[in-house]
């Protein structure tokens, strides 16, 4: 009965490609042609994209022997995980990464609390000179951090406020390499691409309906309650993605990292590092300078590197739909 | 005068609201970039010494700009190349991510998936990763022996043999060569840009499309049609999304050059005149840009 129909459509298609003298047939071939070859563009692209962590992968498994093996190209020979304990010591791993966790999770909840609130303000009020505020956020998006970090160096490195701390301990405070400066600029939305959070979040506010603040107001329901009991609830999926971003951009970061929190040991900052401590290690182990081979270096440095994106990788594996969503939803235009 | 009456009775509440809803921002705006903004330029003209308690400024007027283009022997020729790639990679990446927010925006088994990696840059490259990939030399020398070692003909080294001999347009066919060559910087640059045009594809009605299909518009015309100016506002937010987050790369060598002039060097004063210098032709260049683009921008409604 299948075979039959089956035979059926067969026939009908041939003969549907007699009838419509050939077109069908070109269309169907050019359709398929399309298929191959966007499969064989996006699995091009695709393998680019994930090629150097996969061989990354291979390479933390390595022994040195390996490395310098012309025939081991991606499956080691002498399979290990020494690199990973050794690149583990050598960036104080267990310790770096809480200190990274705690400061992501809190820079990022900070950031995002107030860039909520600025983003609300923004979206759903009236006020005199609004376009204005609203032109210097455009300016803090526009201007790269690289711009001010000079006379921010200094202005932490002398940090006063209006005199006052000269005056009670006879000179300036040096804030520089303590954390509180950046929960300060975390405070004030100065912080890691603040603008761009504020931006979504404005944007996103922005397209909700006003009766459920109106009917809020009607009850009697404050300006602030209205925004923490009514809008925050509905605000949820942005606020999500936007503290994801922030998390996630705020452990791999090197610039303000590299200005505020030199004296922790953070694991974006001790993967910089991590070739040249692997050389002091190397010369604290064995008692004289050596020096360590170009392949070796890099194959810790390729340990480290996987080390410190995993836990972002698992992250995004699990919330890769709020990553996504977050900026077709908010609707960007201009 | 006028303004105040406009805001009384509930509004006026909403409006002072509304200031401390945005105070934060203000606050830090205030301290935290205008601040250091002005100072940044002040210090641009003068000669910063930097002691163990205090720092003084001396102005001596633009000596430090004097540095930056005639004494620093890197500084102009970095300036240069730094520019020029820019100018080419963001015109690269814009029109890749274009091409592969159409593709993505086809229905296909897998789509899921590969959206996900073309996302996954955004997250992996940022920060300190964009640095330790570019300098990764163990890659990079392996690149060069298997390029030495491979005694086929490659199609592409074919290809630019024949367009090089043609004549015509060689120094284009060399800049297109070197982003073809580094696809991968420009895919892993793409991210967000593939993210905001594949929002503006779904955004467009398919009723747009049938029309134009039932009139006989071939797939090519309704591209050029209908797609390219229902999301060519897009377009001008990427280009500036993608010139700024070039500045900010942390491969960039001019902050490169800059950051060891200040911290090495501890020549503040230079270093701010070179950080202007770089920052009022990077905003020029976006500021004359972006107004062209504006210019050509299609809104629907």
């Amino acid at each position: 009965m299948t075979k039959n129909n089956s035979n059926i459509v067969k026939v009908s298609f041939w003969e549907r490609n007699r009838k419509s003298e050939g077109y069908l047939l070109k269309k169907k071939i050019m359709e398929i042609a399309v298929v191959i070859a966007r499969f064989i563009l996006l699995f091009g692209l695709c393998f680019l994209i994930l090629q150097p962590i996969l061989n990354k992968i291979s390479v933390s498994f390595m022994t040195e022997d390996d490395l310098f093996n012309p025939i081991v190209v991606s499956i080691p020979v002498h399979f290990t995980t020494d690199n990973y304990v050794l690149t583990a010591e050598i960036m104080n791993y267990g310790k770096s990464f809480v200190n990274s966790l705690v400061i992501s999770l809190t820079i990022a909840i900070v950031q995002i609390a107030v860039c909520t609130i600025v983003g609300y303000g923004f979206a759903r009020f009236n006020f005199p000179l609004k376009k204005f505020w609203f032109a210097c956020v455009m300016l803090v998006i526009l201007i790269p951090p690289q711009v001010i970090s000079n006379s921010l160096y200094i202005h932490f490195r002398f940090f006063d406020i209006f005199g006052i701390i000269k005056l009670i301990r006879g000179e300036a405070l040096n804030l520089r390499g303590n954390v509180l400066p950046y929960y300060l600029m975390s405070l004030g939305c100065m912080g890691l691409k603040n603008g761009l959070y504020i931006y979504m979040i404005r944007q996103f506010f922005r397209n909700i309906p006003n009766d459920m603040e109106e009917a809020a107001y009607v009850d009697g329901c404050g300006t602030f309650k209205t925004f923490v009991r009514i809008m925050l609830p509905e605000g949820k999926p942005i606020i999500t993605s936007c503290f994801l971003f922030a998390f996630v951009w705020q452990w791999t970061d090197g610039f303000y990292s590299k200005m505020f929190l030199g004296s922790t040991s953070l694991l974006s900052m001790s993967i910089a590092r991590l070739v040249d401590s692997l050389g002091a290690y190397i010369q604290r182990i064995m008692g004289i300078k050596t020096t360590v081979s170009v392949a070796y270096s890099n194959c810790i440095l390729a340990t480290g590197t996987l080390m410190l994106v995993a836990p972002v990788i698992i992250l995004y594996l699990f919330a890769q739909r709020q990553f996504v969503e977050s900026i077709s939803s908010s609707g960007i235009k201009m | 005068m006028n303004k105040r009456k406009k805001y009384v009775g509930l509004e006026k509440r909403k409006a002072v609201a509304g200031y401390l809803f945005i105070a934060p921002f203000i606050l830090g705006f205030l301290l935290f970039m205008v601040k250091p903004f002005i100072q940044s330029l002040y210090m641009s003209f003068c000669e910063v010494e930097v002691g163990a308690a205090n720092f003084t400024m001396h102005f001596n007027k633009v000596a430090n700009y004097y540095f930056a283009f005639r004494t620093d022997p890197k500084y102009v020729s970095l300036l240069g190349t730094e520019i020029a790639r820019m100018v080419i990679y963001s015109l690269a990446i814009i029109v890749f991510s274009f091409f592969i927010s159409l593709i993505l925006n086809q229905k296909f088994k897998g789509r899921a998936l590969v959206r996900a990696v073309f996302f996954l840059p955004v997250i992996l490259s940022s920060g300190v990763m964009l640095g330790l990939e570019s300098n990764n030399q163990l890659i990079a020398t392996l690149q060069q022996t298997v390029e030495d070692t491979t005694t086929g003909i490659s199609v592409t080294d074919a290809l630019q043999t024949i367009l090089r001999t043609t004549g015509v347009g060689v120094k284009a066919f060399e800049k297109v060569f070197e982003i073809i060559d580094n696809i991968y910087d420009v895919a892993l640059a793409s991210g967000i840009q593939i993210i905001i045009f594949l929002s503006g594809l779904q955004t467009i009605p398919k009723s747009m499309y049938e029309a134009a299909d039932i009139e006989g518009c071939t797939a090519w015309e309704s591209l050029w049609k209908i797609t390219f100016p229902s999301i060519s506002s897009l377009f001008l937010v990427n280009w500036i999304y993608t010139v700024v987050d070039f500045c900010m790369r942390s491969d960039n060598e001019v902050i490169d050059k800059i950051q060891t002039v200040m911290i090495e060097n501890l020549n503040y004063g230079a270093a701010s005149a070179m950080t202007w210098i770089y920052f009022l032709i990077v905003i020029a260049f976006v500021g004359i840009t972006g107004f062209i683009m504006s210019k050509g921008v299609y809104y629907y409604d």
